[in-house]
């Protein structure tokens, strides 16, 4: 993997030249986010979020392995347990609220990372398979986000469980069968606390798992940059580290800067206060939502408010409990065919006028409506809005990007990163002679890629 | 592109002292990540530690009046067991008998019980060898060679004054610390 001109990692002391011959754990770190990794010289601060969503990961991996010291998930203990890790424990309330607080900026990053895909086209050739490992992982982040969410056992908590299980009884036959499978009864009890409490446990490891090949696929074309030109030359690149380390680094401080402010000043403004009212299994709060990266998913069901009947007939072909959930699990399965939808040969929306009004005018504010809508009452005008949003959202991604990729002039591209960053490239101008032009190395533009080490 | 060829310029002609204006924010941006990173092992670590609920039932209150001479009562501080002997005449002469010097642990009964109550013998049900309860509190158990309490774990013989005699453990039985709440209740801790 990676370039011909990646720098080498060179053991320098006899120590780090034994664990080199027996582990080269050194050396793999080196090639993965050091000196060895030549990324392009031109990303910009929507690059920052793959390393931000990889730190959110440890955040809630070491919060969440802390909180199940004190956590007992049982149904008759399980509210109390939280209530004393939030008065007993020490600086209970602050793993928790960074637990919880982690759970929605690990969706902001992912969200960011997500859209920055979306724009630039990362998921194109050859690319897919780091876009359908991501796809993977978020669609584990939403279940372990739903488990985690269920664990407290408040009210939304238990309602959550009951709604979110109700989606698998909207299967034709086996629905039912299959919700009281999962629930291991007929409504959230015990059996489901305990199984969503060991699977909340385990998803995180199996994400981890799963972000190692997102890395490792990675890795092999190297990152995309904002111009969507492949890397031709050494000029095109500077080394990942102290390049990007540092940009990450300044990314981080700033992420970190609003995470400690919800954490300490709004922990619960994200929250629903009717999650602090244990679980009954007897009333459902009158305003029911999930958690608000859930939204724009929960509108998209909550838009299909009629059975698909063949008119004038009164045969119902498939009722709307079922399109509701067919349409929110197909509105992000959507996204492993995506590569294979937007055939455009041009990857960023930079050099794709059309592209780009449909992506700010059309897709963003959709995206926005479902949002909305989502967090909003089942009642009018949300319900109109949601059902245009969600045709839209289908028809974005089903109709108009296979048509823009067809009917689309784009911009002319730039002949390279260098050029789109110096304005000239000396490679365009004059045909490569085929080998490395040794004079080449005292001039400005190479010397200014020189590492301040 | 100039600004960035300008500063390396700078930066190549600094490096020529040793010392570049760039170690300066190296130096304070890795200062401020390495404290911050380290204060985040403050709350991880310490969240270990007991917390404020088991902390509160750090004292325990006894109720000494029904314990007749020569009998124990067990009963429970922070989870371990607490013994409370009410000991007889004959054997407070044996402890004082003893020669405080010859002990592994020296101490008289008289530092091991109150002023005014020198009968009542509280300390902890603990071995101090490796945290065994010693027999001998309860009726009928075994009291060990010197006739106090007796630990079957790894043989640890105390006196009737709960100190060691003979066998493994290092220290005399722990004597809690104790006040009388009253004349017939103490509180323990």
């Amino acid at each position: 993997m990676s370039f011909a001109w990646a720098k080498q990692y060179e053991p320098q002391s006899a120590f780090t030249k034994w664990i080199d011959e027996k582990l080269p754990l050194p050396r793999l770190v080196y090639n993965a986010v050091g000196a060895g990794y030549p990324v392009p010289r031109n990303l910009n601060y929507m690059w920052n979020f793959g390393v931000l969503a990889g730190f959110f990961l440890v955040v809630q991996i070491v919060t969440g392995v802390v909180l199940a010291m004190h956590y007992a998930a049982n149904g008759l203990v399980a509210f109390a347990t939280v209530e004393h890790i939030m008065r007993d424990v020490n600086y209970g309330w602050m793993l928790r609220y960074a637990h919880a607080n982690g759970a929605s900026f690990f969706f902001i990053v992912i969200y960011m990372h997500i859209f920055r895909g979306f724009f630039y086209s990362s998921y194109k050739a050859p690319r897919e398979m780091i876009w359908l490992l991501g796809v993977v992982i978020f669609l584990l982040m939403m279940a372990t986000a739903f488990m985690g969410y269920v664990l407290p056992w408040g009210q939304m908590s238990f309602w959550g469980a009951q709604v979110i299980t109700g989606l698998f009884g909207a299967i034709p036959l086996v629905g039912e069968p299959i919700q009281v499978w999962i629930l291991g009864g007929y409504a959230p009890d015990n059996a489901a606390l305990n199984r969503f409490f060991s699977l909340h446990f385990l998803l995180p490891f199996v994400i981890a798992g799963v972000v190692i090949l997102h890395i490792w696929a990675l890795h092999i074309p190297g990152s995309s940059n904002p111009t969507g030109v492949e890397v031709k030359q050494e000029s095109d690149t500077v080394p990942f580290h102290p390049y990007y380390t540092a940009k990450d680094g300044f990314g981080l401080g700033v992420v970190l800067i609003l995470f400690a402010a919800m954490v300490f000043f709004l922990p619960n403004a994200l929250g629903h206060p009717d999650n602090y009212i244990e679980a009954n299994p007897l009333s459902t709060p009158a305003h029911i939502v999930p958690e608000w990266y859930f939204w724009p998913f929960y509108a998209i069901l909550r838009a299909f408010t009629g059975d698909l009947t063949i008119p004038f007939t009164g045969i119902v072909l498939v009722p709307a409990k079922l399109l509701g959930v067919i349409a929110m699990f197909g509105s992000i399965l959507l996204w492993f065919i995506l590569p294979w939808l937007d055939k455009s040969p041009v990857r960023s929306g930079h050099y794709r006028p059309l592209f780009r009004k449909f992506f700010w005018f059309g897709l963003i504010p959709t995206m926005a409506v479902l949002f909305y809508c989502g967090g909003a009452p089942a009642e009018e005008p949300y319900v109109v809005l949601s059902q245009v949003a969600t045709a839209y959202y289908f028809l974005h991604f089903l109709v108009v990007l296979p048509i823009i990729s067809q009917i689309e002039v784009p911009k002319p591209l730039p002949f390279s990163i260098t050029e789109a960053v110096l304005g000239k490239d000396k490679t365009a101008e004059a045909p490569r002679a085929g080998s490395v032009d040794g004079g080449d190395t005292g001039t400005a533009p190479e010397g200014s890629l020189q590492p301040a080490e | 592109m100039a600004t960035d060829t300008a500063a390396t310029t700078e930066v190549s002609a600094a490096a020529e002292d040793g010392v570049r204006r760039r170690d300066w924010i190296h130096i304070a941006a890795l200062g401020t990540a390495g404290v911050g990173g380290a204060s985040v092992l403050i709350p991880l670590v310490s969240q270990m530690a007991p917390s404020q609920d088991v902390l509160a039932a750090s004292t325990t209150d006894v109720d000494i009046s029904a314990i007749a001479e020569g009998q124990a009562i067990k009963a429970v501080f922070r989870k371990q067991p607490l013994f409370v002997r009410r000991l007889t005449a004959a054997e407070i002469e044996e402890a004082n008998k003893v020669d405080v010097a010859s002990l592994r642990d020296p101490q008289t009964l008289a530092e091991r019980t109150k002023e005014g109550h020198p009968d009542l013998l509280v300390t902890m049900g603990v071995c101090t060898h490796l945290g065994c309860v010693p027999l001998g509190a309860a009726e009928g158990e075994t009291r060990g060679d010197f006739g106090g309490y007796f630990c079957p774990c790894h043989g640890s013989h105390y006196d009737s004054a709960a100190r060691i005699r003979k066998g493994p453990a290092p220290k005399n039985l722990m004597v809690p610390d104790y006040e009388f709440t009253s004349d017939t209740v103490i509180r323990v801790g």
